[in-house]
């Protein structure tokens, strides 16, 4: 599904190297967690995969079932089946929630070739994926994340990610500012929508959210570079311990 | 205030601009010439007979002859304004036309079953309904279903009146909407009464050359008690060359009445800037509501500045009667230049003045727009919000004036000024004058400038929308209080039109 081979980074406006050299491999179907301290690079691999300005691929590829993503205007990634939950997600003024969605998935559908979604077919399909992720109908209305809790924002995040029906989909600390039944919303959330064809790129801090939502693979992420990759244990082993044996392993 | 809350942008409707957008090629929808339609023109240049030859082809009274002779006089002592911040070449008064009429307007029809089939073609092509049929209103697939509305239609094609509909239908209410010149013939008390009370003759350089050489407009009236019983507007159309558009609009409110009017304008590209030069006077009496929506979808020029419509307006609304209230909203998307500031006299006591406009100037274009706000009645309120949108190499200003004479004892006004600017070579101006000459007045300015977010745009894209998708919704999100201030139809027009005049904006 999704394959980054030597991935180096570099940021457009300073001399600085942010990703150097990613290698990893997410498999359809599968479930991978990556970890990491603070400011190692797990959100900037995040914006070069959906294809956000300043930033610079010096080295590498990513392909997504075998099309260059790094090629792609974003709106082309979106199409193609990659979807990024921001970890902080973008308020938009007087834009009401629901117009974006819908005007987001018909354009994806557009792309795609396929006929636009009638209003009908639209509002049935968003109230009832907006009802399992308890978002009322007021929320559907108001302008997109402005003025949203953090809990509502990555809520709402993740009913995006079900309207579009994503096949690749990257959650960036959607568990960050999450209380406990939202937490567990979200997780149902996400694995309603695991399937054979879809697969999940969860970066977290917490083993609390990877209880929810089991991982088939875990990778630790330390100053640009995954430096080491392995089964569940490997997050309960961070959760216990933290960071420094790990970093001292890989020096 | 109520007009906010009673009209309702219906969720979805982006989407439609989104569509409109996506379905033009070329950025100016509405640029072809109509070359073919055969014009009378009166000689270049204005002077006394070329304001005679005007009032003569309207078949006017002598007493209006008599008026605007009377304001050419003037004008010839007048000199074009400067303050506005405007860089408009000289324009050469002498050197254009002030008549244009399609031949086959020389005999005026009865009926628009009459009207040469071409003239009807211009209007189908703009996507105007010049037959009196129902227009469906909703929006294909909206959540609840609209009730068919009628709106009446008067077309006005370079100077003349080409006609005007559902006109029994109204004057079955007591509603009389005509052109003007029908309206000097067949109503002359109600013009004489009205015109010029409002916009004097005197008023400023192009509203006095206005005075002189209108040749026609719209004229409404709509008598005591009666809510005129479906909308009216106005579609003007310029399409001579090198020809001025001089149109004057009366609306007469009587006292508890109420009316929406609506006005639409287009014209072809051509590489020479064109004039127009418009009057609007509206009157509105005691317990009257009138609200005037504008489109304003001039030939903005090329994108390097050439040719456009250099629009010069006066609109003017006097809020005579006590409770009086009236509601400007404008969409102002075309011409190389605006300079224009509809405004608010709220004389009587408890009267209201409301005013809406967005602003967008791409590429050369200039806007200097904005309002005023006259108070002289007791307890009289105000509300400005202005949207200015700025990208390419444009320059918008906003230009408000709120004054609050010693007698308007406990008045209101709040200002919301916003102004969006999109890459870096545009500029936003705010230039508010404020005056209270009293001591309970109060009076409340708020101004923001913003540049349209990168991170709102890639989150736009990261969801799947193009480029000019995602600045499309994030500048009509920006507009939105001023989208809501209008009827259902131009609200979509208008989104439509936002998308479209930023085209080639970004990237
Ligand atoms: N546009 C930028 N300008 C300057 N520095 C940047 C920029 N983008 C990323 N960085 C730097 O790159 C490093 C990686 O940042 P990134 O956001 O990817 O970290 P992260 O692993 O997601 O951290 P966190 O766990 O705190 O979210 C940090 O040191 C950050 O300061
Ligand atoms: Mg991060």
């Amino acid at each position: 599904m999704l394959e980054i081979k030597g991935l180096k980074v570099d940021l457009e406006e300073e001399e600085k190297s942010i990703l150097k050299g990613v290698d990893l491999t997410v498999g359809a179907g599968e479930v991978h967690a990556i970890m990491g301290p603070n400011g190692s690079g797990k959100s900037t691999l995040s914006y070069v995969l959906s294809g956000k300005d300043g930033y610079e691929v010096t080295e590498g590829s990513a392909t997504l079932d075998g099309a260059d993503l790094l090629d792609m205007e974003p709106e082309e990634r979106a199409a193609a089946g990659l979807f990024l939950a921001f970890q902080y997600p973008v308020e938009i003024p007087g834009v009401g929630n629901m117009t974006f969605l819908r005007t987001a998935v018909n354009a994806q559908r557009k792309a795609r070739g396929q006929d636009e979604l009638s209003a009908g077919d639209f509002l049935k399909e968003v109230r009832a994926r907006a009802k399992d992720l308890k978002i009322d109908a007021e929320m559907l209305k108001r302008p997109v994340n402005v003025g949203f809790s953090g809990g509502e924002k990555k809520r709402n995040e993740i009913l995006q990610m079900a309207m579009l029906e994503p096949k690749m989909c990257i959650l960036d600390e959607t568990d960050s500012g999450l209380d406990v039944d939202a937490m567990k919303l979200v997780s149902e959330g996400v694995n309603a929508l695991r399937s054979e064809g879809r697969s999940f790129l969860v970066i977290t801090h917490y083993q609390r959210l990877l209880d929810h939502i089991k991982p088939d693979v875990v990778h630790i992420m330390s100053n640009g570079r995954i430096i080491k990759t392995g089964g569940p244990d490997l997050a309960l082993e961070v959760e216990n311990n933290g960071y420094a044996d790990l970093l001292a392993e890989a020096e | 205030m109520t007009a906010l809350d009673q009209v309702e942008v219906k969720e979805g409707v982006d989407q439609e601009t989104v569509d409109a957008v996506a379905q033009l090629s070329g950025a100016y929808k509405y640029g072809w010439n109509d070359d073919d339609i055969e014009m009378d023109y009166a000689p270049k240049g204005v002077n006394p007979d070329i304001v005679a030859l005007i009032s003569s082809k309207n078949e006017e009274p002598q007493w209006m002859l008599d008026w605007r002779q009377a304001a050419f006089t003037r004008w010839e002592g007048m000199s074009v304004p400067n303050w506005a911040m405007l860089k408009v070449a000289d324009i050469d008064f002498q050197d254009l036309y002030y008549y244009a009429r399609p031949k086959s307007m020389e005999v005026k029809p009865k009926s628009l079953d009459e009207v040469d089939p071409k003239l009807l073609e211009t209007y189908k092509k703009l996507g105007i309904p010049l037959k009196e049929q129902a227009i469906l209103a909703g929006v294909e697939g909206a959540e609840n279903d609209l009730p068919e509305r009628k709106v009446a239609v008067d077309a006005v094609f370079d100077s003349v009146s080409v006609g005007t509909t559902f006109q029994a239908e109204l004057k079955k209410a007591g509603v009389i909407f005509c052109s003007i010149s029908e309206a000097i013939r067949e109503y002359p008390e109600l013009v004489k009464k009205y015109l010029g009370t409002v916009v004097p003759p005197s008023d400023n350089f192009y509203a006095t050359l206005n005075s002189a050489v209108f040749s026609d407009g719209s004229f409404v009236y709509v008598p005591p008690g009666v809510r005129c019983p479906m909308e009216l507007s106005t579609y003007f159309r310029i399409n001579a060359e090198n020809t001025g558009q001089f149109e004057r609009t009366l609306i007469i409110a009587d006292k508890g009445s109420y009316v929406s009017y609506l006005e639409g304008c287009t014209a072809p590209k051509r590489d020479v800037a064109q004039l127009h030069a418009a009057v609007v006077e509206i009157i509105i009496e005691e317990d009257a509501e009138v609200k005037y929506s504008t489109v304003q979808n001039w030939y903005p020029g090329d994108e390097e500045g050439k040719g456009g419509i250099y629009n010069f307006v006066t609109k003017r609304a006097d809020c005579r009667g006590a409770r009086s209230k009236v509601m400007w909203t404008q969409v102002e998307t075309g011409s190389a230049v605006t300079w224009k500031y509809p405004s608010c006299i709220l004389r009587g006591d408890d009267s209201q003045g409301e005013f809406y406009s967005i602003a967008i100037a791409n590429n050369y274009q200039q806007a200097d727009t904005g309002t005023k706000m006259v108070h002289l009645g007791k307890r009289t309120k105000s509300r400005i919000v202005s949207k200015g949108i700025s990208a390419g190499h444009a320059q918008n200003t906003y230009r408000g004036l709120v004054s609050m004479h010693p007698k308007a004892k406990e008045s209101r006004n709040y200002t919301q000024c916003d102004s969006l600017l999109i890459g870096s070579q545009c500029g936003a101006h705010t230039v508010p004058y404020i005056e209270v000459k009293n001591n309970s007045s109060r009076v409340e300015h708020e101004a923001t400038t913003s540049k349209v977010d990168d991170d709102q745009l890639f989150y736009c894209r990261s969801r799947g929308m193009d480029e000019e998708e995602a600045v499309a919704l994030v500048v009509n999100g920006f507009c939105k209080e001023v989208l809501q201030a209008l009827p259902m139809e131009f609200a979509m027009e208008a989104q439509a039109l936002v998308a479209i005049s930023l085209e080639g904006s970004v990237g």
